[in-house]
């Protein structure tokens, strides 16, 4: 089996292109025969919202996202790994959270993906703050159960 | 000194995102440093309330309540995460 690969892992305000991100993976490469991309976007909970503000904790958003990222690599034979994070305010379509995960086959790939995403969403330094289409105040996003739930499953 | 910082309604409650502060001999752990924080006045005991849910980074690595706050840099407390 080949090396362990270095993640690319970026968080950042700006826009990411999903396309572009496995061209870079992919690009010159013959080994590859699996990519799975997961992208989450902002939605808008029936017209409820105008946007969702993205709060995140500079420094260590990147330790922890590339702790994760690593861990993946180690667990799983990867042959390329993304993972995008943005901040900042999102309106509804926007791109939040971006993973693809390269592997020779489909089975790590997919598996990786959803543990990188399980992780994301249980100890990746981030907290969603609604703004509500109507003007009020919009809440905070309460942690919901299901997903340490789903982070539970892969120890 | 140890800088504590904090984020979401956490910091909002406290009303600062982060400060430097002098821990008392008596401040072992990361729950005696939540404990001790929530007596300082009003916004902290409101942000604090519950402090069971409060999760706190150490020297920004995620840290459970009984490890020792020691000769941490930078400790940061906020609410379970919503990001992904």
């Amino acid at each position: 089996m080949s090396a362990r690969i270095e993640p690319i892992v970026r968080v950042q305000a700006e826009d990411f292109d999903a396309a572009q991100e496995i061209a870079r993976l992919t690009a010159g490469r013959t080994d590859i025969g699996a990519v799975v991309t997961f992208s989450g976007l902002c939605r808008d909970e029936n017209g409820a919202l105008s946007a969702l503000e993205l709060e995140h904790y500079p420094g260590m958003a990147e330790a922890e996202i590339s702790r994760i990222a690593n861990e993946a690599t180690e667990r799983w034979p990867l042959t390329g790994l993304t993972v995008i994070h943005r901040y900042g305010m999102m309106r509804p379509g926007d791109n939040i959270v971006l993973v693809v995960a390269a592997s020779s086959h489909r089975q790590a790939a997919f598996e990786a993906a959803s543990f990188l995403m399980d992780f994301l969403k249980t100890r990746a330094p981030f907290w969603k703050r609604e703004h509500r289409a109507d003007g009020t105040p919009g809440e905070w996003v309460a942690a919901k159960e299901e997903d340490d739930a789903a982070q539970a499953r892969w120890r | 000194m140890v800088k504590l910082r904090y984020f979401a309604w956490v910091r909002e409650r406290i009303g600062k995102a982060e400060e430097d502060i002098v821990l008392p001999a008596e401040v072992m752990s990361v729950r005696d440093l939540l404990l001790w924080l929530k007596e300082r006045d009003e916004g902290y005991a409101n942000a604090l309330q519950h402090p069971e849910a409060i999760r706190v980074a150490i020297n920004q690595e995620h840290a459970d309540h009984n490890e020792p706050v020691g000769s941490a840099r930078e400790i940061a407390l906020f609410p379970p995460m919503t990001g992904g």
